[in-house]
């Protein structure tokens, strides 16, 4: 579904990723792990197009994502949950969603999708009408994947879920991951927390210092040193 | 001592109807800078060419006046569209100080433009309105027209803001810009729609303020200084400490205007806006970073 | 720069106007230099990122204040002129001052400097009783013996000379402020304001020196014109067009090099004239109408305008130096 092939990417003079290639097939949930600094947000970028690869190839569904408008990369499908979840502070809950389906193949599923959103996330249907900026963190980050939602993906890129929000509500989080990736989502997920998202994930990858050190399915992963390697620099 | 009390409660119906007038103003500006993060400095002059083609439609043409305020409108609205293409948007990447000047650059132009091309005398509509008399008091049927329009016309930019996707997606490139293609938003097209709104704006206010006031190729400088006070007080971006602004701006013009020149109006407020500074900062922190 | 060669330019400098003596160059030059230095002036300001649309309002307060003390009180000019340069470094602390102190910057600073520049037009017209509103003002001709009194010289040379001083003053200060510890803690303000502040510098008081200078050395210039043409206006002295006008000619000449704006004031004023003089009296508006569009086309082709883009031409990239210089 998702392909990437020996992306390379970077900020101005500043080199970020190398030879980057992975792949999301139907059906699958797949996370990329590594350590801070490891390239994992830039990688997000690249596949919504918020930057652009130097060089490489990506594709959606055998579409070249690179020929794609940056704009028009959420009609392939693609919905990206940025780090620190970006609401829009002044926003209602509810605003905020209706920004998550702005596009218009989404416009006439709104009224559907808003439904399907409050169903998964109750809190946010009670609190429809507060101000995004006054939410807590575990509501901003629901609220945030249910604004992803919104445009009806076919594959949801979350990036950090649980930076910053307390290990119970990330625990829930993920719990919610779990359900939407049973409802038939494909799931592309970046994180720190290893734990959480192997139990989440079918594969992963190990990203570090912007290239892949290894791959393989999570129970693999978890054994493998390379993890303990790439973490803790042993 | 009661006629007095008259002429200051003339005053204040007064302040208050052009206060409507310069919300309007200011809510164009604001939209702008909040959008797209520019100040364009020769917004006074955008409405001074609105005010002198609403002189060429109705006066010369003799264009219904309902037809040429439309006409105004739009025109002034892709004239705004035509300043963001040709010289903001080749210039959003550069330093603030740049924008600043190409926009100042674009005010020179268009007040010599008009000096060349209608000339330096004062143009009028040639309406005479009537005037209302509310017991002891003159209220001008042209303020209060003015000050209705530029309710009406808040109320649909606030409706378009609120329930419309598009207006949704101004609000909310306002609040985090890069984020916004992830939603499916164009940016561009945001940008030229909201210098579209905010030329639209601008020639609603020319239809307004002809009504009341001659046109000259330096008109702009009237209410140029204050609109850029009333925006910097309130908050740049922010429309409702803009909206507030305008109104005790235009209160102390009145006020000023009620004993003394008209001048000393604008004196007072700019007094009045340097010791804001020093009271209350606040009003000028809500501002974007 | 070659020093053997500003010399002899220097010295070409003074003696023009006993070799050259027709009247008309001579004015056009003696106005040049008197607006070089109230640019020069506004880009010792500018230079740091304090982008001031104001400056016309302390131009105006110099030529006013001095013309107005003479006509009403007899004051001469050599009283005159500190009064009015002190009226406008008040005026600019008035301004200025919260603006620092509150981290007014950018566009927020632009904007309340224009509207400055504005008020004191209105201020001007409101008053027209006193000062004669739009249609302008005149310093009476002093009829006594000592033309030095009343600082009103007949002869163009002498003007000549005083401007070239006044100028050459300009430049002077220009440089004693690159060479010093305020163009260093500017430039680091103007890079990161928190940041200078951390390492000790008094980010208020520094931009207040600069703007004071500034703000008096402008007025000067606004008082040295007046004395010499013998007439002002409202718009010529002040307002936005003129505030504008500053700016423009320093981006044209070069923000960041000493001669830019005399260089932008040379371009500006002789376009001017070869405007005037092409069309005549229909040339009203014509000027600022092609400044208007060099003016935009300019920032968004030469940012650096022609003298800074040319000396980046000559030597490698140095742009401005770096903290650690």
């Amino acid at each position: 579904m998702l392909e990437l092939r020996s992306i390379h990417a970077g900020y101005g003079t500043f080199p970020a990723l190398f030879d980057v290639s992975l792949e999301v097939r139907h059906g699958e949930a797949v996370g990329v792990i590594g350590p801070n600094g490891a390239g994992k947000t830039t990688l997000m970028r690249v596949i919504s197009g918020l930057i652009r690869p130097t060089s490489g190839s990506l594709a959606m569904e055998g579409a070249d994502l690179l020929a794609t408008p940056a704009h028009r990369i959420v009609e392939l499908g693609i919905a990206h949950v940025p780090e620190s979840r970006r609401l829009f502070p002044r926003m209602t809950v509810e605003d905020n969603l209706r920004m998550g389906g702005f596009m218009p193949a989404a416009r006439p599923k709104f009224a559907r999708r808003v439904e399907l959103v409050y169903e998964l996330f109750p809190r946010l249907r009670e609190r429809r009408r507060q101000l995004a900026g006054t939410l807590s963190g575990g509501e901003q980050q629901m609220c945030a994947i249910g604004r992803a939602l919104m445009s009806d993906p076919k594959l949801l890129l979350l990036d950090e879920p649980s930076a910053g929000l307390a290990p119970v509500i990330v625990e829930q989080v993920f719990d919610l991951v779990k359900r939407i990736r049973a409802g038939g989502l494909n799931v592309l997920i970046v994180e720190q927390n290893v734990q959480q998202v192997l139990r989440v994930v079918d594969r992963a990858y190990l990203l570090k210092a912007g290239r892949i050190r290894a791959a393989g399915t999570s129970a693999e992963l978890l054994q493998s040193e390379a993890i303990r390697e790439a973490y803790l620099g042993v | 001592m009661a006629i007095l009390d008259f002429y200051l409660l003339e005053a204040l119906i007064n302040g208050v109807l052009l206060g409507g007038v310069l919300a309007l103003l200011s809510l164009g500006l604001n939209l702008v800078f909040g959008v797209i993060d520019v100040v364009w400095i020769c917004y006074a002059e955008l409405i001074m060419l609105g005010m002198y083609a609403m002189y060429f439609l109705y006066t010369v043409y003799h264009v219904p006046i309902g037809i040429a305020a439309v006409i105004c409108i739009v025109t002034v609205g892709v004239l705004g569209v035509l300043l963001h293409l040709l010289v903001i948007a080749p210039l959003l990447g550069a330093a603030p100080i740049n924008q600043l000047l190409a926009t100042g650059g674009v005010l020179f132009f268009l007040q010599s433009a008009a000096t060349v091309l209608f000339g330096i005398e004062f143009k009028n509509l040639g309406l005479r309105l009537p005037v209302l008399k509310v017991s002891e008091m003159f209220i001008s049927y042209a303020r209060l027209l003015a000050f209705a329009a530029a309710l009406i016309g808040m109320v649909l930019v606030y409706l378009l803001l609120t329930r419309t996707y598009t207006g949704t997606a101004i609000r909310a490139i306002a609040q985090d810009r890069q984020i916004m293609t992830l939603m499916g938003v164009d940016s561009r097209r945001i940008y030229v729609i909201t210098s579209a709104l905010g030329g639209g704006l601008a020639g609603l206010a020319s239809c307004l303020l002809v009504l009341q006031y001659d046109v000259h190729p330096f008109v702009g400088l009237s209410f140029g200084p204050i609109t850029f006070l009333i925006c910097v007080l309130g908050g740049l971006g922010n429309f409702v400490g803009g909206f507030v602004a305008a109104f005790v701006f235009a209160e102390i013009i009145a006020l000023g205007g009620l004993y003394l020149d008209l001048e000393w109006g604008y004196v007072f407020a700019f007094v009045f806006f340097i010791v804001m500074m020093f009271a209350r900062p606040e009003g000028l922190m809500s501002r974007r970073s | 720069m070659t020093r053997p060669l500003g010399w002899i330019a220097g010295v070409g400098l003074v003696a023009l106007p006993f070799v050259y003596t027709a009247a008309y160059p001579l004015h056009i030059l003696i106005i040049i230099l008197i607006w070089s230095f109230a640019y020069t002036s506004w880009s010792m300001m500018g230079r740091f990122g304090l982008v001031s649309l104001g400056h016309g309002g302390f131009m105006g307060v110099g030529a006013y204040v001095t013309a107005l003390l003479w006509n009403h009180q007899g004051v001469t000019p050599w009283i005159g002129i500190p009064v009015a340069l002190l009226a406008a470094a008040l005026l600019a602390v008035l301004v200025a001052y919260p603006c620092f102190r509150f981290r007014i910057t950018g566009h927020y600073f632009a904007l309340v400097t224009l509207a400055l520049s504005g008020i004191v037009l209105q201020v001007i017209t409101a008053t027209r009783d006193q000062t004669g509103g739009s249609l302008g003002y005149t310093p009476e001709r002093y009829q006594g013996a000592s033309a030095l009194y009343a600082l009103q010289f007949g002869t163009k040379t002498t003007w000549y000379l005083i401007a070239l001083a006044i100028w050459g003053a300009g430049i002077y200060v220009w440089h004693r402020v690159d060479r010093s510890m305020m163009r260093y803690a500017l430039e680091a303000i103007s890079e990161d304001e928190d940041g200078a502040a951390a390492a000790g510098v008094h980010v208020t008081a520094e931009k207040l020196k600069i703007t004071v200078l500034s703000a008096m050395m402008t007025a000067l210039a606004g008082a040295l014109y007046c004395q010499y043409q013998m007439f002002i206006s409202p718009d010529t002295v002040s307002g936005i067009a003129i505030s504008l006008q500053m700016v423009f000619a320093v981006v044209v000449g070069g923000l960041y090099v000493s001669l830019g704006p005399t260089v932008g004031a040379a371009i500006t004023i002789l376009l001017a004239e070869v405007l005037r003089i092409s069309f005549g009296t229909r040339a009203v508006g014509w000027d600022n109408l092609v400044y208007g569009v060099l003016l935009v086309l300019f920032i968004v082709f030469l940012p650096k305008g022609i003298l800074g883009s040319l000396l980046d031409l000559r030597r490698p990239r140095r742009g401005r130096p770096a903290l650690h210089a």
